[in-house]
């Protein structure tokens, strides 16, 4: 294995310089930080490539302890052996039978699920189905009103009571600026464009969808981005699965971080390309891919690769850690390959005036060839924007599958973007935006410290609005999210198989709009829940994400 | 003699022990070494087949050095023709400002005008006060809003169907929806003028497709017959085979409507389930709109699936799926664009809600909207030089041309032409578009007509007048 610095040293850096004064692959690396919280003013900030950073890049994930570890295993098998006697006893009949069953007409057909298939719905996730698709009734804003449901058949039915839950503080929406709002110019403009255009568009881009609207938000965006050009798609998750298929194809390589989101994984797969998959933002196991990838060619056929294109996300969903883009572009570079950065979460939540991570650690927009991200998240919207060169973008309109056979943005929706954007800009002539990107930026480190000093493991990078807060055991879920409730705070709860199996975990989205009080209640609360469902697991024993276990083998995935 | 033979015999063999103890050590060593030796040259291979001698890193480096990618994405001529998209100013609706000029929309897939309905627009302003725009969540974490339990529930009484559940996009619809059921090994029977949005459902679904002529029920039938015997061969695998058929309800890429009862009647036969997808023929068809299955007065319950978009119709944004709960529910936590995706605006929600109570307060307006699609399809008829093609009651239709001019270039510059001397004449349309090298069976180039209860029957006949005079002028 190649020793990255080598390979991804800058010409002009000094072997030294880029803050590697390491020998060989010690435990000192990557953002280590040693005993928290009393040891936060000498911290080191040890970036594996550190010439390529501007700004300590403090990453740290805490070891599953060994016993919590056994005893999620042990939680998970006595839930199975549970599940098989209760899905006995409702084959024999002796346990009533909740799920909606085979129409009789069709009892002789091919049954449509396999028993085994639902076998998680049905006897883990039914138990503790309460914690999710909570439905809510304001906006979701810090605070959320709930509808509140009873379940009478241990969750497989729900009633609605008629009351309502009011001012659950929401800690589980994207809305990290805080433009989810129903006043304010945001509003009166979308009202606006609403009574004009009406709600929807009725046809595609290509043929007679293409609204005066979309050429200026493409212009705006473009202008926030700092890209030639952009264009903008109705939904997020199509914005990766219908446009990744227009880049590459056969012959190609994908090179997709494994915790990548369905979407680049869906768009990946409909590509028809070659999907090899690199370890959670390890850079070893990316240049190792590159290096073999163009070393070897194709497997079979032994012709090069046509492209090679690296898959990336911003800021991950369920880790809370930033990409290594520093390094990922280095590596772009000095292998010819071409990098999609997925900033579904990232853009408005990172970087000094809220431009994203390439604002985050101060590199040029140009270096990223496709810049994808949402507008679901900061913007308070719905949809999803690419932006690149004028050459990729001019492409794009000529052949992204969602610009012939999709419906363009609603205009009302367009506009909350055009007047989000603008407001984070600064073109409104408020400093509004950018306080909201700094109160963001505030609310995090906050968050997150006060999380860590009381001895929670906590996942992911320390300026990322996303929080993981760990719970292992398939029984604290439910236990976690319902407690909270309790208190009035709304949490997202993720277990398997949106996790690693033992992995399960509470993630919190720090918002600007989050008040210190607020904060500070959650906090409080949090402090009780995590001593009566004993959640404070840290031994503040911190390893850097490079040295988790990374094995050689690679997964691949051709199409046929 | 034979003694003495035996004798000698004896005799070499003690002399071959003796030889072999007074031989020195070095000698038996030597010997041994031979014996190995010629043990190791009978069994290894005289030559490698391959000689394998792994690439120094200097070499690798000069490897990496030498490859050239292709670039990103191809350059894109100036004059594509699908590059500069014609710009609409202000609502695309009835009345249309295209590139600076109003025209009459005959291209939008407004069929009940409800675009810019008063109605429709306070529903979703009222929505917007309450809410806001967005939802900032997927449905399982937050997104879930009561206006959304409510469009559910409302589909779902409307389609006379158990349960519906609704996407944020109408193209991630179907194309969540297949993979949600089909997998690895089960078997698609679908028709080959399927719309993009299914044919992408299924290359994610990585199920077998085979494809059936367009409305070809005899095709159909012949493909279902040679499953039949390919199943008696291999009964343990043929159980565990999901097998569906996947058709429109009116097709996107020809106006055909499907023909359902033929179809019912092979589903029980052979087993199959039936995908609807009725993103044109929601709202359309059917005394009450209800689709294709009103149409022919088909018990909904006969259809596992019921898939169809909110762009058209309704003109929201969004699809949903509707049927029984057994089928629709699994999606839940399978159907990737609804589990990973935001959820849909409540605006756009609360928009469609709306529509659905028009619709549900005037059922003429199907009517309307049928005779309407009668008087052009008819006012279009023998036109020299192009076909008009979909069924009578499809509001939306294509003109083809009667011949092709050899390349299909040329013929997409000749409709261009058409759209354009219309487009001239206050008469909005556009042409079919299509990615050629993505679709499985592309269909020939058209102008799509829609059809809208919007339009006066004079503009109706003026439309049908001005694209004769197109043709006239363009072809002849």
């Amino acid at each position: 294995m190649e020793r990255p610095e080598q390979g991804l040293g800058e010409p002009d850096s000094h072997p030294h310089a880029n803050g590697c004064s390491l020998t060989g692959y010690g435990a000192l690396r990557n953002g280590y930080v040693r005993g928290l919280p009393e040891a936060e003013n000498q911290i080191h900030h040890i970036a594996h490539n550190g010439g390529l950073y501007r700004r300590p890049f403090n990453e740290a994930f805490e070891e599953t302890p060994m016993l919590v570890a056994v005893l999620t295993y042990v939680g998970y098998g006595v839930l199975t052996l549970f599940g098989y006697l209760r899905d006995f006893l409702r084959q024999w009949k002796i346990e009533k039978c909740h799920h909606a069953s085979e129409r009789e007409e069709q009892k002789d057909f091919v049954p449509l699920y396999q028993d085994f298939e639902n076998f998680y719905t049905r006897n883990l996730y039914m138990r503790i189905r309460d914690s999710w698709n909570r439905p809510i009734c304001s906006v979701p804003g810090a605070k959320v009103d709930m509808i509140e449901r009873l379940s009478h058949d241990y969750n497989w039915t729900f009633t609605y009571t008629g009351r309502v839950i009011k001012d659950v503080i929401n800690m589980g929406s994207y809305n990290y600026l805080g433009f989810a709002q129903n006043t304010g110019i945001c509003k009166e403009a979308a009202a606006k464009v609403l009574t004009q255009y009406g709600a929807g568009v009725c046809s595609t881009r290509q043929e007679m969808g293409n609204l005066d609207k979309h050429e200026e938000l493409e212009k705006l965006v473009a202008k926030f981005l700092g890209v030639e050009a952009a264009m903008t798609y109705g939904m997020g998750f199509s914005t990766n699965s219908m446009n990744i298929p227009a880049l590459v194809g056969k012959g190609c390589l994908i090179l997709s971080d494994e915790l990548n989101h369905a979407s680049l994984v869906l768009g990946a797969r409909l590509s028809g390309a070659t999907i090899r998959i690199f370890k959670h933002n390890n850079m070893q196991s990316l240049e190792k891919l590159l290096r073999d990838a163009i070393v070897h060619g194709q497997p079979r056929t032994r012709r090069p690769w046509k492209k090679i294109l690296i898959l990336v996300e911003g800021i991950y969903s369920m880790e809370g850690s930033i990409v290594r883009l520093p390094e990922v572009i280095a590596l772009k570079k000095k292998y010819k390959s071409y990098l999609y950065l997925d900033e579904a979460h990232s853009i408005g939540a990172l970087g000094l005036t809220g431009r994203g991570v390439v604002e985050y650690f101060g590199l040029n927009p140009e270096d990223v060839d496709v810049m994808m991200g949402t507008f679901t998240k900061s913007f308070g919207a719905a949809g999803g924007y690419i932006g690149g060169k004028k050459e990729l973008i001019d492409y794009l309109r000529t052949h992204s599958h969602s610009a012939v056979y999709a419906t363009s943005l609603s205009p009302p929706v367009m506009e909350q973007i055009l007047t989000s954007m603008k407001c984070i800009m600064g073109e409104d002539g408020t400093t509004f935006g950018k306080e909201c990107v700094q109160q963001l930026a505030e609310n995090t480190r906050y968050f997150r410290r006060q999380l860590k000093e009381r001895g929670f493991i906590i996942y992911g990078n320390e300026d990322s609005p996303v929080v993981p807060l760990m719970l292992y055991m398939p029984a604290k879920i439910g236990a976690f999210g319902r407690e909270m409730l309790k208190r009035n705070i709304g949490v997202v709860v993720v277990g398997f198989p949106a996790t690693p199996i033992i992995e399960s975990r509470a993630r919190f989205c720090v918002s600007a709009a989050h008040t210190k009080e607020i904060l500070d209640t959650v906090l409080k609360e949090l402090d009780e829940v995590g001593d009566l469902l004993q959640l404070k697991y840290s031994r503040h024993r911190l390893v850097p994400l490079l040295d988790r276990p990374f094995d050689e083998t690679t997964y691949e995935e051709t199409e046929d | 003699m034979a003694a003495a033979v035996g004798m000698g015999q004896q005799w070499v063999l003690v002399e071959m022990v003796q030889a072999f103890y007074e031989a020195p050590a070095y000698h038996l060593i030597l010997e041994g070494i031979l014996i190995l030796w010629i043990i190791r040259l009978l069994f290894s291979k005289t030559y490698k087949l391959q000689e394998r001698s792994d690439l120094t890193s200097k070499e690798k480096e000069e490897l990496i050095e030498e490859w050239q990618p292709e670039p990103l994405v191809p350059p894109v001529s100036k004059d594509h023709p699908a590059l500069n998209y014609s710009v609409v100013s202000g609502p695309p609706s009835h009345k249309i400002i295209v590139n600076g000029k109003e025209c009459i929309n005959f291209a939008s897939f407004n069929f009940l005008g409800l675009l810019d309905n008063e109605r429709v627009k306070n529903a979703a302003q009222a929505s917007l006060r309450k809410y806001g725009v967005g939802t900032c969540g997927p449905r399982g974490f937050y997104g879930t809003f009561d206006v959304h339990l409510e469009l559910e529930d409302r589909l779902a009484k409307f389609m006379r169907t158990e349960e519906s559940i609704i996407y944020s996009y109408g193209f991630a619809t179907i194309a969540s929806a297949i993979p949600a059921y089909s997998k690895r090994g089960d078997i698609v029977f679908v028709d080959e003028a399927a719309c993009f949005a299914i044919q992408k459902g299924l290359q994610a679904s990585r199920s077998n497709i085979k494809l059936f002529k367009h409305n070809d029920m005899a095709d159909l039938e012949q493909l279902l017959k040679e499953q039949e015997i390919e199943d008696q061969k291999n009964p343990r695998k043929a159980c565990v085979t999901r097998r569906f058929i996947l058709v429109e309800g009116l097709y996107m890429n020809t106006g055909d409507i499907c023909p359902l009862p033929e179809l019912i009647k092979l589903k029980y036969k052979y087993k199959v389930r039936i995908f609807l997808e009725e993103s044109l023929s929601f709202g359309v068809l059917g005394e009450h709109g209800r689709g294709v299955t009103e149409h022919f007065g088909i018990n909904v319950d006969d259809i596992d699936l019921i898939s169809a978009n909110m762009e058209n119709s309704l003109a929201s944004i969004g699809g949903f799926c509707c049927g029984r709960s057994f089928v629709i529910d699994h999606q839940r936590l399978s159907g990737q664009g609804y589990c990973f995706s935001a959820s849909l605006p409540p605006l756009l929600a609360a928009a469609a809600i709306e529509a659905l109570n028009i619709m549900e307060e005037n059922p003429d307006i199907f009517q309307i909207l049928r005779e309407k699609c009668k008087r052009i399809h008819k006012a279009l008829q023998r036109i020299s030089g192009l076909i008009v093609v979909g069924d009578l009651f499809s509001p939306a239709l294509h003109l083809q041309l009667e011949e092709t001019s050899g390349s299909r270039e040329n013929d997409m510059k000749l409709l261009k032409r058409i759209v354009d001397y219309c487009m001239n004449r206050s008469i909005a349309l556009t042409q079919a578009c299509y990615l050629e090298k993505e679709e499985k069976c592309l269909p020939p180039p058209s102008i799509r007509i829609v059809v809208t209860v919007e339009q006066t029957e004079e503009e109706l006949d003026k439309a049908a007048s001005i694209i004769r005079e197109a043709a006239q002028s363009v072809l002849n």
